[in-house]
């Protein structure tokens, strides 16, 4: 257990949540690249003490070589996170390309529910008692 | 079709949930044949009112049918009446079933959806509402009753309660409508609640008694939604000020309403007189806690008599107030004897069944003996000699006649009263409270703002793992400050170098620095011992940043100034809270081990089985080759949905220079994506 790597952690995922709420998409792609970093990190940590390569021939006793498992994994996220930047930098650029914009806005139809000014509600339901015939006063019938 | 197919699946089916699901499809067909006018927003209304009211009401039931199920053992209904579950889980279970029933059968307090029902086209309103659909309801009671009355205290005040309620409120409902299709639909709701009271009861003298009123009431009933049919088609018209002197035009079918009317009211010599005599009879006999359902039956008899004669006087009678202002009366076309053909036909089987008395109790007799057997030991009489019975007939019929002749006099006497809250009322203020309490939870949780989604995702996350984590930290005997100098080294570029890209004015620094992370991780990563994963981080970085600059080109310089200050204080709490988490569970992580790792095996194992060299190849080709399977996957996917979206901007903005060289490049990108997963593994 490495204190240092743990304090590096801590900051890269900090500071990842911070530029992943920010309303700027290149922030937000940042945020989570820094956001994986920080996830890789955590799974070397996971192997434990560093060791020798864990290449045959480089080690004679297995327990001298450093954990192969959460190296695999690391190595699996790191290509992974690549797969997932890469979209979301064609994503932003396409964004771009439409909107000449890359803030995340909010969305206005949830705002304007939001204010209790939505529209899209059916009809049908709050005018059910205008239209249900035998509704109403009683007193309004009769002969 | 396939509303009668599902009717006739509820009444024959034996097991519990095919009963329900049967149920189900005549709520659904009904829903479609109610709103089959789907131009009119008042069907659409009713075609909705009934099928959240029987739905919801339906989902009731289902509990109840649940409950019923695993407390016997079965769901076969046959088996569950044969031998009832004990305890209190009867009790709930036939509650819930009884909402669902009760629903179904339009009885008060669910009866608003019934007269609303009326805006299907006449034949269906006949067909469905009167004479089919509501009546499942009642046959559901009436499967039950008979063993379930004895065994559930409340249930025969509550069951005959309800009805009671129910026949009087649709009766006095009935006697004030101007549309003859409604005056006929609340009639309905109120021989609805005696059908419930008599079959709901568990009495063998009742349940014989609503076998025949059943009888009576559905050659009667749909004689009548007939009738208003044809007044309807030749007069154009169904309400009541407007229409006069039709009996001398539409002679035969004023001659079939008025027997169907009388069956209605309960006149002798007919089905409907017979029938309740029968019914008076049962109530007589059945001891005190009916004495004041007898009393409401006779009073709802009354209002019975009542509005059977206002129908006729309605449809037929001459009104010379209305006959000085509507030409509508002699100008009304006779109709053709096909089309009162069936109407007729009804009316003489409640004329004949009355007279005819044998095989109709046989009928009635092997009807109600199949819900209980002691109820097909029971007789019809057309004339009983002067008995209670008699006598209460007779005064029924005789108020009802006195409430029709002074109708005028007790509807001044009404309108003076407080107006009662309707049930329709209720409906449509929880329908409207429904709407907005929806509106309000989504207002609530649905705020529309990115990073407010973010800070509840981190939130929750920090407030349970994190402080879990917190919690539960320990720190090892090992604990050591750092590995190497070098590893300290490192790290503090790292965090330098982290700090900085947060804090960068401009994209293409930001993107410099969260490099510079990225090569630094790579050496921690080969401090670490593990040469792969830092010569993939290495690669990928470089890849990374080559494809940042392609776009970055073409985004401003720098970062739009945040325009949402207010929240800033906000996000880097939360981004504080998340950091201590994630070293708080980084600790525990690095300390969480309690057996020995399997990768002592696969080091190990690696040359022997897989032939390779290189162990963490080896678990990716080979120990975990499914693992690098799915990955490779997820590089293709991001590779087509990359190739598509580049793709895209150059066909919409297909003129722009720049567009095409970012597709041109863009072509080697998606093929070299695939590489960095490949390269290091081989």
């Amino acid at each position: 257990m490495t204190l240092v790597l743990i304090v590096t952690i801590g900051v890269l995922y900090g500071i990842g949540t911070w530029l992943l709420q920010q309303r700027t998409l290149t922030r937000l792609i940042l945020g989570i690249i820094v956001l994986g970093h920080g996830a890789n990190l955590l799974l070397l940590l996971s192997g434990g003490h560093p060791g020798l390569p864990p290449i045959v021939g480089e080690f004679d006793d297995p327990a001298t070589a450093s954990d192969p498992l959460p190296q695999a994994l690391a190595l699996t996220a790191i290509v992974i996170s690549f797969g997932v930047t890469a979209f979301l930098l064609a994503l932003a650029y396409r964004s771009w390309q439409l909107t000449r914009n890359d803030e995340v806005e909010d969305d206005l139809e949830d705002r304007r529910i939001a204010l209790g000014r939505g529209d899209g509600i059916d009809d049908d339901f709050t005018d059910a008692s205008a239209t249900v015939p035998g509704a109403g006063d009683p007193r309004q019938e009769g002969p | 079709m396939l509303f009668a197919g599902a009717m006739a699946g509820v009444v024959t089916a034996d097991n519990l949930f095919a009963i329900f699901v049967f149920w189900e499809l005549t709520t659904i067909t009904s829903f479609v044949l109610i709103g089959i006018d789907d131009d009119r927003p008042g069907a659409r209304a009713a075609a909705l009112a009934a099928i959240l009211t029987t739905a919801a009401a339906g989902l009731a039931m289902l509990a109840g049918f649940v409950l019923l199920a695993q407390s016997a053992g079965t769901a076969s209904l046959s088996a569950i009446l044969a031998d009832p579950p004990a305890g209190s889980a009867l009790g709930v279970a036939m509650g819930l079933i009884a909402v669902g029933a009760l629903a179904k059968s339009a009885q008060y307090p669910f009866h608003y959806w019934l007269p609303g029902a009326m805006a299907a086209p006449t034949p269906i309103s006949a067909y469905l509402h009167s004479a089919t659909m509501v009546k499942a309801g009642i046959y559901l009671l009436a499967r039950f009753a008979p063993v379930v009355a004895p065994l559930v205290v409340w249930w025969r005040p509550a069951i005959m309660g309800v009805g009671a309620v129910t026949m009087l409120w649709g009766g006095f409902r009935a006697l004030r409508q101007v549309d003859l299709k409604l005056l006929l639909a609340f009639g309905t709701v109120s021989q609805l609640g005696f059908l419930t009271l008599l079959l709901g009861a568990g009495y063998p003298a009742l349940t014989f008694a609503g076998a025949a009123v059943l009888l009576a009431h559905a050659l009667f009933k749909a004689t009548l939604f007939l009738v208003v049919g044809i007044v309807d088609h030749q007069a154009h018209t169904r309400r009541i000020g407007e229409l006069t002197g039709l009996a001398a035009r539409l002679r035969p079918v004023f001659i079939i309403t008025c027997v169907a009317a009388g069956s209605m009211a309960g006149l002798p010599p007919l089905l409907g007189f017979v029938a309740k005599e029968a019914a008076l009879e049962g109530l007589l006999e059945s001891g005190p806690p009916s004495t004041v359902v007898l009393v409401a039956v006779v009073a709802a008899s009354v209002l019975t008599a009542a509005y059977s004669a206002r129908f006729v006087w309605g449809a037929f009678g001459t009104h010379p107030a209305t006959a000085a202002t509507t030409p509508v009366g002699p100008a009304v076309d006779r109709p053709s004897p096909l089309m009162w053909a069936p109407a007729a036909v009804l009316a003489t089987l409640t004329v004949v069944l009355a007279f005819t008395l044998g095989p109709t109790e046989t009928v009635v007799a092997s009807a109600a003996g199949s819900l209980a057997p002691a109820a097909s030991s029971f007789h019809l009489h057309l004339w009983h000699g002067f008995t209670l019975a008699l006598g209460l007939s007779t005064l029924a019929i005789a108020a009802g006649g006195v409430v029709f002749v002074a109708r005028d006099r007790i509807d001044t006497t009404l309108r003076r009263l407080p107006a009662v809250v309707e049930a329709t009322t209720v409906y449509d203020r929880i329908i409207a409270g429904l709407v907005r309490l929806a509106e309000r939870t989504t207002a609530v949780v649905q705020s529309g703002s990115l990073p407010t989604y973010l800070a509840v995702i981190f939130g929750t996350a920090v407030a349970l793992p994190g402080t879990a984590a917190v919690l539960h930290l320990r720190l090892p005997d090992d604990v050591a400050l750092a590995e190497s100098p070098l590893q300290v080294l490192v790290a503090a570029i790292i965090v330098a170098a982290t700090v900085a890209t947060a804090m960068a004015k401009r994209r293409f620094v930001a993107v410099l620095f969260v490099g510079a992370v990225g090569f630094g991780v790579a050496m921690l990563f080969l401090i670490q011992g593990a040469p792969d994963p830092a010569l993939t981080q290495l690669l990928v970085e470089t890849l990374t940043l080559v494809i940042f600059v392609l776009v970055l080109r073409h985004l401003p310089e720098r970062f739009h100034v945040a325009r949402w200050r207010t929240a800033a204080r906000a996000k880097v709490v939360v981004s504080v809270a998340v950091g201590c988490a994630a070293a708080a569970m980084a600790a525990i992580a690095a300390n969480a081990r309690t057996a020995p790792s399997v990768s002592e095996e696969m080091l190990t194992r690696a040359l022997p089985d897989a032939e390779g060299r290189n162990v963490v190849n080896v678990i990716l080709v080979d120990f975990r080759g499914y693992d690098t399977m799915g990955e490779i996957a997820v590089l293709v996917v991001a590779a087509l949905g990359i190739a598509s979206l580049v793709l895209a901007g150059r066909r919409s903005t297909g003129e722009r220079a720049d567009a095409v060289d970012m597709m041109d490049t863009s072509g080697e990108r998606s093929g070299d994506a695939e590489e960095p997963a490949v390269e290091p593994v081989w």
